[in-house]
Order: C-alpha cells, then structure tokens, then sequence
C-alpha cells in the first residue's frame, strides 16, 4: 500500500542517534518539526572543521584562517544556489530564523512611521509576531492580524480587506509550524506588492520539505534555521533581495561589518558583511553547507512523497481512534499532525508517550493565538521527517491507544 | 503520621509495582482522591505557574496544620500533586519548611524532578512551601 522509492533502512544508518534507547524502548523520534536530527556527514563537516580547519575568518592572511573563510563562503554559496537568490552577498548567516526576524522588524524602525500598517497571520509563531510588535511599539505603526478559518487555513477574503496604501510589511510564515498547513504565499506576496508593501516569509517549518525558489516567489525576504533540515543549531539564514538589504541600517555593530572606523565616523562594510557583527558561527555555517548538500542527495522530491505517505498513514490510523480530533487537516500541509482527544489533557498524552519511547510535541507550539481561537490549552503535535518508517508510525498509533487506555 | 512516615508509605506501595505503566496507572489512581480545591479559590490568585497544564493549590490552617487542596486539567499532573498534599498536609508549617523531597527519586518520578521539567513538580513543591512560609511567619 505505502511505497517508497527512499532507501530509509539506509538513510536512518547516516542518523546515530536514531538507534538510542529512551526509557528502555527503541526511540520514536516524531519531533521533527523542532528539530531534525543529525546525519553523520554534517556531523562529520563539523567535527573536521574543528581538527583541521579552525581558525578566524575573513582577515587572517594564514592558510587555516582562509581555509576556514573558503569554507564558510562555499557554504553561503551552497545556500544561495539551494534557494536560488540571484546573489551570494544576499544570504545573511545568522543564528537562525529569530535573529534574522529581529534584524529585519530592527531594521524597518527607520523605514515606518505612525500610521503604517503592518499585517501578521493569525498562524505565526511567537517569534514572528514578537520582533514587530516591538516594532510597532517603537514606531506607533499598527498590526493588523489575517484572521484564521476552522480547518485552520487563513481567510484570504479578509487579507484582501487589510491590504491597503498604508501597508508597509507583509510576515507571514510559509509552513504553520503547529498546524504544519501550507500558505499560498504566492497569492499573499502577489497582493502585498499590489499595494507597495515588502514581505517577510519565515521558512522555518517549510524548508525541510520543500525548497522555496526566491526569486520565482519575488519576496523581499525569507528565512529559515539549519537545525530544520538536519543541519547544526545556532546557524540560520535571512534572504534578502539586494535593494532591501541596502535600505536596512546594520543591526548590531561590532567587527567584521565595519569598512572604516574612526572615533568620528565609522563607514560600514558591504553585503552581506553589513549584517554579520562579530565571528560568526563558522563551524555552525560549515555545518548548514553540509546539510544542504546531504538533503540535496536524497532529493526533496523523494522526501517530499515519502513523508507524504507517512503522513497518509498517520492520519489514517489516528482517525480510528474515538474522539480524536485533528487540527489544520487540509490536504496542503506538509507531515505535521496536530491533535487532541475529547476529555484528555495533551500533556498526559505526551507524558506517556515519552515513557514508551515516543519523542512528540505538547502544549501551545509558540502559537498561543492558535490555541486561543480554538480555545484548548495545546494540542500533541507529532511531525515526521524523510528518516521516518512506517513501523515507526505504527508504534506512535498504538502508543496513543495504550495512553487512551491508561487515561480513560 | 510525620512527613518521613507519609513519604516512607509512599515509597513502599509504588515498590509494588514493577514497571512503569503500573506506577503511572496507581498514579492516576491517587489523582482522583485528591482534596479538590473550591470553586471560589480555582482561579489565576492559586494557579502555579511553570507547568503545562494547569495546577491550582489552596491552603488553609486549622490550629496550627496546614490543610491543602488543589486541581489540575491534567491527570497525571493531579496525580503529582495527590502525592505531595498527601505528604504535606496536616502538618506543621515548620514541618513542611525542613521536609526533604527526595522520596520523588524513590517512586521513579525522578525525570519529573528537573527545574526545566514542563510539568512543574519543582514549583508545586515551592508553591506549597511558600504557603507553609507564609502561615509559619503568622504563627510566630
């Protein structure tokens, strides 16, 4: 019933960790939408950086510290291919999709004023409504929020409503992370620029399955963090069309993103340098380099159909299971399933679950306006990746039961 | 019965159990005798915070005994909390204040016993010492 042109007995070879024991049971790791995991190659990257290469980068006339710069940079460059943006210096490394959301809301201080509007989805996670709130705190601008519908997807009729002359900034993100519902954020990016607005795409939940084309999407910005797709923590990028990224001031200041310093007046170094304060996460960014590279082998579009048939599967199985409901469950969405179960409480699903070696998500995901608007305290959130199996799938369905069983 | 006695009793009815689905399932069992805290006191003033599901405790003295009384929306959180005011209620402020918790360890809650721990344990047991703190500051 479920083919797979992946060979996941031997990609889950790559991944250590998924042969650990949790509570004396073979972990079941369905955390994904978190973190992913670690395959050995990037973990490999990581660790050689560190014997052979590790040095600073970008000024040392030494051979380790150009080494390490050659590295560094390949790795933007693998980036900027993966994505295709039209310009290396268009990828900013940061620690990830937060900083690069605070650097762009930071960023936009100067660019609105009282008056402007911005608009958010009602589906964000904390840490893309957050950075512009305190945007709008700072400037007197005002958010206004795309309201959600009950099988969770936007209400695109009201978007349509809250665009205006006065728009300044669209942020909306690609994927729902606790919903895991596919936008059509090409409808959304398309309409902002109707009416003069830049847009702001936070990836975070969408990279690992599919890999967005930046400038086919024509967005002004777009983000994601390298832990999503089986890459290192602390590593992320911010896409930004070259214009944009010159109308931003730098966002902290320090070495590397200086030309000239003078107690004076300091002049600021080029992209994408202007946004990279400091020594940046070398070892993090070779890292990402890696992990683009090992996804890219497996192919998205096998990853993409089998985590499709995990998620069939899943959903399939769950449905049986009396008064179990499952949130966002559209047919775009990408293999997040979010649910509850009439009369228990998530957190003793997922207590339980962790008992028998079953790694899920619960509580509000960062999404407390989700959890408001269908009033429950958070949802169990399991979310698949390539390197899950069906076996696995079927361990989760007949875990759930026993804490049904246990519970009821 | 002291606190140590209380705890001791505990720890030897979870011995019976030999694995882990049979302690959580007692667990539960003890969740449904806990004192169940009144309407009038079930709102945000008695809400611990630190925990995933929501845990509301009271406390009352009669003579010099704290009395406890709670709820959660969680069962297995009810069922920790169960333990706890099982322990400490009917006991002297001063009692509770000097009590040590490491009983929790012995009944296999250890993992519930980490300050990150979403369920909170650590700030129940806090939250029911500062009540203890409290009334012994109004005793003395």
């Amino acid at each position: 019933m479920f083919k797979t042109p992946l060979d996941v007995s031997g990609i889950r070879d790559d991944f250590p960790i998924l042969k650990r024991q949790v509570n004396g049971q073979d972990l079941v790791y369905l955390d994904n939408a978190a973190t992913s995991q670690t395959p050995l190659p990037v973990i490999d990257a990581i660790s050689d950086y560190y014997k052979h290469t590790n040095a600073n980068i970008h000024r040392g006339v030494h051979a380790l510290s150009q080494e390490a710069t050659d590295q560094f940079e390949q790795a933007r460059q693998k980036i900027q291919l993966h994505f295709n943006a039209a310009h290396a210096h268009e990828i900013i490394l940061t620690s990830g999709t937060t900083h690069a959301i605070n650097l762009v809301a930071s960023g936009f201080t100067s660019l609105v004023e009282k008056g402007d509007e911005l608009i958010v989805s009602a589906l964000e996670h904390h840490a893309n409504i957050v950075p512009w709130q305190m945007l709008c705190e700072r400037t007197g601008a005002k958010l206004l929020v795309i309201p959600m519908t009950e099988n969770g997807t936007l209400d695109m009729e009201a978007y349509k409503q809250l665009l205006s002359s006065r728009t300044k900034v669209v942020f909306v993100n690609h994927v729902s992370n606790a919903l895991g519902i596919i936008n059509p954020i090409e409808s959304i990016i398309s309409q902002a620029h109707a009416v003069g607005a830049a847009v702001l795409i936070d990836g975070a939940q969408a990279t690992p399955h599919m890999v967005p084309d930046v400038q086919a999407l024509d967005v002004e910005f777009y983000t994601t963090s390298a832990h999503k797709i089986c890459g290192p923590t602390g590593i992320g990028m911010l896409y930004g069309k070259e214009e944009w990224l010159r109308k931003l001031p730098p966002y902290q200041g320090g070495g590397e993103m200086i030309d000239q310093v003078t107690f004076e007046k300091t002049t600021y170094a080029d992209l994408p340098h202007k946004f990279e304060a400091g020594t940046p996460n070398i070892a993090g960014g070779v890292g990402f380099g890696a992990a683009i590279d090992y996804m890219q082998g497996i192919g998205f579009d096998a990853i993409a159909a089998h985590e499709n048939d995990l998620l069939q599967h899943a959903t399939e199985k769950l449905k049986h299971i009396e008064g179990l409901h499952i949130y966002g469950d559209v047919a775009h969405k990408v293999a997040v399933i979010s649910f509850n179960i009439a009369g228990i409480h998530p957190y003793d699903i997922g207590t339980l679950l962790d008992k028998m070696g079953i790694a899920v998500r619960t509580g509000h995901h960062c999404c407390q306006p989700i959890m408001d608007y269908y009033q429950i305290p958070g949802t169990i959130r399991a979310s698949f990746a390539f390197y899950n199996t069906h076996e696995e799938v079927e361990r989760f369905v007949a875990g759930v039961e026993k804490a049904v069983d246990m519970l009821r | 019965m002291t606190i140590a006695e209380k705890q001791q009793e505990i720890v030897a009815e979870f011995a019976l159990f030999d694995d882990w689905m049979q302690r959580y399932e007692y667990m539960i069992e003890l969740g449904k005798s806990l004192p169940l805290i009144s309407a009038e006191y079930k709102n945000d003033d008695h809400i611990i915070k630190g925990c995933q599901s929501k845990v509301w405790v009271h406390a009352t003295l009669n003579d010099d005994k704290i009395a406890f009384t709670a709820d959660s929306d969680a069962i297995i959180t009810k069922g920790i909390i169960a333990i706890l005011i099982r322990v400490f209620s009917n006991q002297h402020p001063k009692e509770i204040l000097t009590s040590e918790t490491g009983f929790i360890d012995e009944i296999g809650l250890k993992e519930h016993l980490s300050p990150t721990r979403a369920n909170g344990l650590v700030s129940m047991i806090k939250q029911l010492k500062m009540y203890a703190l409290a009334y012994q500051t109004q005793l003395s």
